[in-house]
């Protein structure tokens, strides 16, 4: 699903550079439920910027979904983030005067789909997410863990290939950021590939696979061990 | 353009930010208001002053007599000039390409007498192209024509104030009235632009005038409208030749001030129009400055909407929309408001100026307008402008990388 091989980037800072992504190579599968670790610094971010399409690499390449990513324009890369990606941020990026509905059907409106059919869907994954009964409520009326549902959702309503989630429990309390990280194993055990960006160890723990970063190189990739705990 | 779908999202990004769409309305109505009050205000001062040069032809000249002051080729001075019929000719055979109207003129006054009612009266007996000459407007019948001066009739055209104190409200075509103790026929009534005292004037053909008054051929005066093909400093040399002429024909003393005048309303219409000009530059000015103000603000407040919607618009990057999506959303809705705001600003404009009306006209303003293309350009020109001013921004906005407007809080 999606495949790095010898990722550099590096960011003018003045006159120098600042070399943060040295040489990655990971290969993540269909169905994978990954967190990317590292301390703040180590490129995680920036990794996931990449592969967000959100920012483009310097050197090496980049496969999603099997398609080499190279020479995106804006355009190109709206229209694949719009058909095989769905981001979770940390501080959510909700639209703050459209009603959580609206922010759900904001991704179809991108894909041209009629008025009635995306809020018809939308309506769906706000139910799947539980806060069908908040979806005439603007952001400010709603909870942090609403709030970062409501962005699952929104990241869920174009039927993506990969969710990408920044730090999604970084703003909640412990709490919340169970019933989120419960959400995303949720979504993952119905097949969708889930990549997730953290710095926590436990959050981390919930997931399948763990890839450490430090200083821009990946220095561990391995199987999460937990069930055998339980 | 014209999809449905993306007017309801412009319009709920308008209607959830009232704000700032009315910042921005605000604006741009309010330049709109202000450049038509300017400009129309600007118009009534116009109005006013063309108002007060519409008495007579505006490319009329006047040429009159007088006595001499210097002695010129052994005549005496003070001696009084005369003009005769002749000195008409002259000019007809002189300078007839020149010449759009011609017509002599014969000062009296009279006693006027119908039945009961009677009145003294200035006369004038002139040319039939003295109508043209002192825009004279035929209210009925007809006026003096070139058979009446061959026939030396007796027939007579009144002003509308003679008719009013000698006929009241009846009739006075084809009555008979006697002047100083001759029967004249009303053929035709009058008013004039130029106010009261031009409609209490009685003309007659000169030629009756010549035979009845004096038994000569005698001319007050000789009024004129120079081709108006000719421009205002050919007109006024033209003037100045006349002059010159006559003076010649008459034994004048070419540096002799007083013995012929010429008023060339070329010489007024040339200081008329440098002042309308500078008039019109002022009103440029202002128009210019004002449009321009607007202009200002709404590339500020544009700038400053983009610059808070960063934010916004690197979420919908991330949610998969285009650059192009971007630029058109926002310049659609800064189409939108302006256009909106500017016919506002435009209508309240034109609604104020009517009801200004002739109110101010004490200030020499007078039906202060604006006409309709002025301001519909004016309104253009700010659409223009807060397109542009919305296209940079958008354009920037939309090509910066999503991460980039995301961090920007």
């Amino acid at each position: 699903m999606i495949k790095i091989e010898k990722l550099h980037k590096s960011y003018p800072i003045g006159k120098d550079k600042l070399h943060v992504l040295k040489g990655l190579d990971l290969h993540i599968k269909e169905g994978e439920f990954v967190a990317i670790m590292g301390s703040s610094g180590s490129g995680k971010s920036t990794l996931l910027n990449i592969v967000g399409l959100l920012d483009n690499h310097d050197e090496g390449n980049y496969f999603l979904n099997g398609q080499l990513i190279e020479n995106l324009d804006e355009t190109k890369a709206a229209v694949l983030r719009n058909k095989f990606l769905g981001f979770v941020f940390q501080s959510f990026n909700l639209i703050n005067y459209k009603n959580a509905l609206e922010n759900v059907a904001l991704p179809l409106y991108y894909q041209g789909m009629g008025r009635k059919e995306r809020n018809e869907r939308a309506m769906q994954f706000l139910d799947k997410v539980g806060l069908k009964e908040r979806a005439d409520h603007l952001p400010s009326e709603l909870s942090g863990g609403e709030k970062q549902r409501v962005a699952v959702a929104r990241a869920l309503v174009t039927n993506p290939k990969v969710i990408l989630a920044d730090e999604p429990t970084g703003a909640l309390d412990s709490t919340t950021s169970a019933s989120v990280m419960e959400l995303l194993k949720e979504i993952n055990r119905e097949g969708m590939t889930v990549f997730v960006i953290t710095h926590e160890e436990d959050i981390a723990n919930e997931t399948d696979r763990i890839v450490r970063l430090r200083d821009g190189i990946i220095i561990s990739d391995e199987k999460v061990l937990k069930k055998a705990i339980v | 353009m014209f999809d449905l779908d993306r007017w309801q999202e412009i319009f709920q990004t308008l209607s959830k930010n009232k704000l700032r769409t009315l910042l921005s309305g605000f604006t741009i109505a309010f330049a709109i208001l202000l450049f038509t009050l300017l400009f129309g205000i600007g118009n009534g001062l116009k109005h006013t002053f063309e108002k007060s040069f519409n008495d007579d032809a505006n490319n009329a000249i006047f040429i009159r007599t007088g006595q001499t002051t210097k002695p010129y080729k052994g005549l005496q001075s003070g001696r009084k000039i005369q003009f005769k019929n002749d000195d008409y000719k002259f000019i007809v055979d002189e300078f007839g390409n020149k010449v759009q109207f011609l017509s002599a003129r014969i000062y009296n006054n009279v006693q006027a007498i119908y039945k009961n009612e009677q009145n003294n009266y200035s006369l004038r007996a002139v040319h039939p192209d003295h109508q043209f000459l002192e825009k004279t407007i035929i209210d009925e019948g007809r006026y003096l024509n070139m058979f009446d001066l061959k026939n030396k009739s007796k027939v007579i055209v009144i002003g509308r104030l003679v008719k009013e104190d000698l006929f009241g409200g009846r009739i006075a075509l084809g009555k008979s009235i006697s002047l100083n103790g001759v029967t004249y026929k009303v053929i035709g009534t009058f008013s004039d632009e130029g106010g009261d005292n031009e409609e209490r004037i009685i003309y007659m053909p000169i030629t009756t005038a010549q035979s009845i008054y004096g038994n000569n051929d005698y001319i007050d005066q000789l009024n004129l409208t120079y081709n108006p093909t000719l421009n205002l400093e050919q007109a006024i040399s033209f003037g100045n030749l006349i002059l010159a002429r006559f003076k010649e024909k008459h034994d004048i003393d070419p540096r002799d001030q007083a013995a012929l005048r010429v008023s060339n309303m070329a010489e007024a219409n040339k200081s008329v129009n440098q002042f309308m000009m500078v008039l019109n530059i002022i009103i440029l000015f202002i128009g210019i400055g004002t449009l321009v103000a607007g202009i200002i603000g709404i590339s500020n407040i544009m700038v400053y909407i983009v610059k808070e919607r960063s934010k916004e618009i690197g979420i919908r990057k991330a949610l998969g929309a285009t650059p192009k999506s971007i630029v058109g959303m926002i310049m659609l809705e800064s189409i939108f408001v302006t256009a909106v705001a500017g016919y506002v600003g435009l209508l309240i404009g034109v609604f104020t100026l009517k009801a200004i009306g002739d109110s101010l006209e004490t200030y020499f303003i007078i039906n202060p307008s604006v006409e309709t293309y002025v301001v519909v350009g004016a309104t253009i020109i700010l659409i223009i402008a807060g397109t542009i001013a919305g296209y940079i921004p958008a354009k920037r906005a939309a090509s910066i990388k999503p991460i980039v407007a995301l961090n920007d809080e």
